[in-house]
């Protein structure tokens, strides 16, 4: 996602970065481009009107004359300005109240509130060690009350069950009545999906609101929502003060502009943003990524943060003493690597988050596809022990039953065995030479046609 | 939801479909009586068309089309404007207002629903299976073996309307699911079968694969089943809806459009766009949470309920 914005602000902002001065006139004229930009990413057009206003304000002017290079100033005053209007900084979610703390969830139908309140109750289980009861307050939509069943017995989450024929306020204080006798640290309240026009439904929201004082409301917002955004949120965020807005289905290629939206009418922050199917695609928002990957610079620092949750460290830890000691980096290794790329949400996902990513045409991308590290995979799979600690026995009829193995051909045996040895050279490099050399020897291989 | 619970209807685009032709003239009477053609009121215009989703490049071309004829004096007064940009605006969508009409054969008559996640398919499958029921025999499927009780949910339609649906666990194949319920409805001679399916997001190559999986073993049964393919959109949807309908389109072949939930104040604008480039028709609206709140597209109406203040404020 973000992807479309990013390549039609890099193709905008390179137009800037190739003129020598900004003027005011091509000020104008670059905003204009910017304004489409955004409209096109479904940013409100009040937004984008205000948004380019504040970007304007301050690129004409001290900025501009002080800079370098114009084209500089431009890019850094819309990305300052798009991280500013996101609200500058992470903001998680607050759960210092006597327990149990409520997080009530809303939103329009289908926005995804289910699913991402069993994907908070997993985040808030696994990396804030707390003890969570789910309850639904849906009860019209057929089966809804049975999905949050499913996925509380899913992430092993205690469960509320409640009954269609149920009041939904009498369901949600009763389970924070539950809660609290059962030393609950989080009960999350799902509701059912409204209209903001609903007056009754919006009453009802209303009253399990007053009725059991959640210390976070949170507005589940579709990030592929167009330009109504801002009044399904205002009118939510008059209803109910929200606190807080989860933007979900982003691993879309929807350019997002509802985030903007959002944010800028109801001045509530974005918390979380739901990047798939999986219990566990959550994860924090921060502005500063969010506004550079709208701009094409890539998310250097949540790549990292993931590359770190993600990769087993013993594992890690295994290979580097390994090295340490002079013994080489074989094809075990190698495979520890590849199993731990597709663990990060496979090639595609590191792709993504990488900078300059967004100018790469996507034919291109999909040559390094996931199909190729499951075949580099199969191929290491159908190797024998000793092959893997010294492929260079690796000959004719050898190479012939490892493609057959792996269903596989020969060429594909011949071009593993090529990238292994150049990973093993570059293996070789770090452990001599440091980090340093082995970024610099990276940079060269890159092109060679490494699969990663 | 669902006519369950709630009996005083709220005013909705029902209603407004009602009324009409008749109301159309009154909103567009509105944003133009009294006021000089200028660039004031086109930009007005222009604004009224992108908060409607309807996309900065098409609304740019609209009025420039609009400002063309000024020029060429075609277009004197306010009232001729009005005129024009409505005639316009149906004109893109009248080729896409076609009735979705069961064929005697062949039989059973399979329609597959796709889209992305939240959507609105099963609910729209609801719907079409209480409209439907009422002239022919409806089998459901319940293809969305991936989501937690997607199955469950279907049943619950299946027990509200009586009408039978096939079904396997959670996490059952999809295409299996499918082929039996055609086989299925083969044997007991039903006319048709309504498939349901995961919502997916049309970026996931593995789950559009998936889907065209359900296309091939369908045909083998017969070659041209299914023999509706819709793609449920949420009319909330902003831009990317028209990607979404590409991508569907290349990767699976739609035959059709549902736009869903245009009882609130999203305008569901994209489908312009969608109408313009992809050609297909739009066979209904969802205007509400009754199982009756289906409707077919009527581009004069939409088109009205396009110029509609999105807030009462």
């Amino acid at each position: 996602m973000f992807d479309q914005l990013s390549q039609r602000l890099g193709k905008v902002l390179k137009q800037v970065r190739g003129q020598a001065r900004l003027s005011e006139a091509n000020i104008k004229e670059t905003l204009k481009e910017v304004k489409k930009a955004l409209l096109e990413a479904d940013v409100a057009l009040p937004v984008v009107k205000k948004f380019l206003e504040q970007v304007r304000k301050r690129a004409v002017g001290r900025e501009v004359m002080e800079s370098l290079t114009p084209g500089q100033v431009l890019i850094k005053v819309v990305q300052e300005e798009l991280v500013h209007v996101m609200g500058d900084e992470n903001q998680g979610l607050n759960l210092a109240t006597s327990p149990p703390a409520v997080i009530l969830m809303s939103g329009l139908q289908g926005s995804g509130k289910t699913t991402t309140t069993a994907k908070l109750a997993h985040w808030l289980q696994e990396r804030e060690k707390k003890k969570v009861l789910l309850v639904s307050c849906d009860i019209y939509r057929p089966a809804a009350i049975e999905q949050l069943q499913t996925l509380a017995e899913q992430i092993q989450a205690s469960f509320f069950s409640s009954q269609t024929t149920d009041k939904p306020v009498d369901i949600a204080k009763n389970a924070v009545d539950f809660a609290k006798k059962q030393f609950i640290d989080v009960v999350m309240i799902d509701t059912a999906g409204r209209l903001h026009i609903d007056q009754e439904m919006m009453s009802e929201i209303k009253n399990i609101h007053k009725a059991v004082a959640p210390i976070e409301t949170l507005f589940v917002v579709d990030s592929m929502t167009g330009q109504d955004a801002v009044h399904a949120a205002k009118a939510f965020h008059d209803s109910l003060a929200f606190t807080g807005v989860v933007l979900t289905k982003t691993d879309g290629d929807a350019r997002g502009g509802a985030a903007l939206s959002v944010r800028q009418v109801t001045g509530q922050p974005i918390k979380f943003l739901g990047i798939g199917e999986k219990i566990d695609a959550i994860e924090a928002f921060h502005p500063d990524r969010f506004a550079s990957r709208i701009l094409g610079m890539g998310d250097i620092v949540g790549l990292v943060e993931e590359v770190q949750r993600k990769v087993d460290k013993e594992k890690a830890e295994k290979i580097a003493r390994k090295i340490q000691k002079g013994k080489g980096f074989d094809l075990n290794d190698f495979r520890e690597q590849l199993l731990q790329i597709s663990k990060m949400g496979g090639m595609a996902g590191l792709m993504d988050k990488m900078p300059g990513m967004s100018e790469i045409p996507d034919a291109v991308k999909n040559q390094a596809n996931d199909k190729e590290v499951g075949k580099l995979i199969a191929m290491i799979n159908a190797m024998t022990p000793q092959e893997r600690i010294f492929p260079a026995i690796i000959k004719g009829s050898r190479k012939k039953r490892i493609a057959l193995g792996s269903g596989t051909q020969i060429q594909d045996v011949n071009k593993l065995l090529k990238q292994f040895k150049q990973m093993q050279k570059m293996v070789k490099q770090v452990s001599k030479k440091g980090m340093g050399n082995m970024l610099r020897g990276m940079k060269g291989r890159m092109s060679q046609g490494m699969p990663f | 939801m669902f006519g369950l619970s709630k009996n005083n209807p709220k005013p909705s685009l029902l209603q407004k479909l009602q009324q009409g032709l008749q109301r159309t003239r009154h909103h567009f009477s509105d944003l133009f009586t009294g006021k000089a053609i200028d660039d004031d009121l086109l930009e007005e215009l222009e604004t009224q068309l992108i908060m409607a989703d309807v996309g900065i490049e098409l609304s740019q071309s609209i009025i420039e089309n609009l400002e063309t004829q000024i020029n060429q004096g075609k277009i004197k007064d306010s009232s001729q404007l009005s005129e024009a940009l409505q005639q316009q605006l149906v004109a893109i969508l009248d080729a896409s207002a076609k009735p979705l009409l069961i064929p005697k054969k062949p039989r059973p008559y399979v329609v597959l629903m796709v889209g992305i996640n939240g959507a609105g398919k099963t609910t729209t499958i609801g719907k079409l299976a209480n409209q439907w029921q009422a002239t022919h025999s409806v089998l459901l499927a319940a293809g969305d073996t991936f989501r937690a009780a997607a199955v469950e949910q279907l049943q619950v339609w299946g027990n509200r309307l009586s009408v039978p649906v096939i079904a396997q666990q959670t996490g059952a194949d999809s295409a299996s699911v499918i082929y039996d319920a055609y086989s299925s409805a083969q044997a007991k001679a039903i006319d048709i079968v309504l498939a349901d399916t995961a919502g997916r997001l049309h970026t996931q190559n593995n789950l559009m694969a998936e889907l065209q999986k359900v296309k091939r073993v369908l045909s083998k049964i017969s070659p041209e089943a299914p023999h509706q393919t819709l793609l449920v959109i949420d009319g909330g949807t902003g831009q990317n809806a028209l990607v979404q309908a590409k991508q569907f389109h290349q990767d699976i072949g739609l035959t059709g459009i549902v736009l869903t939930k245009l009882d609130g104040t999203a305008k569901g604008g994209i489908v312009f766009a969608i109408a313009q480039q992809l050609a297909l028709p739009i066979y209904y609206i969802g205007i509400g949470e009754g199982v009756e709140d289906l409707r077919p597209f009527e581009p004069q109406a939409f088109v009205s309920a396009l110029f509609e203040p999105a807030v009462t404020e």
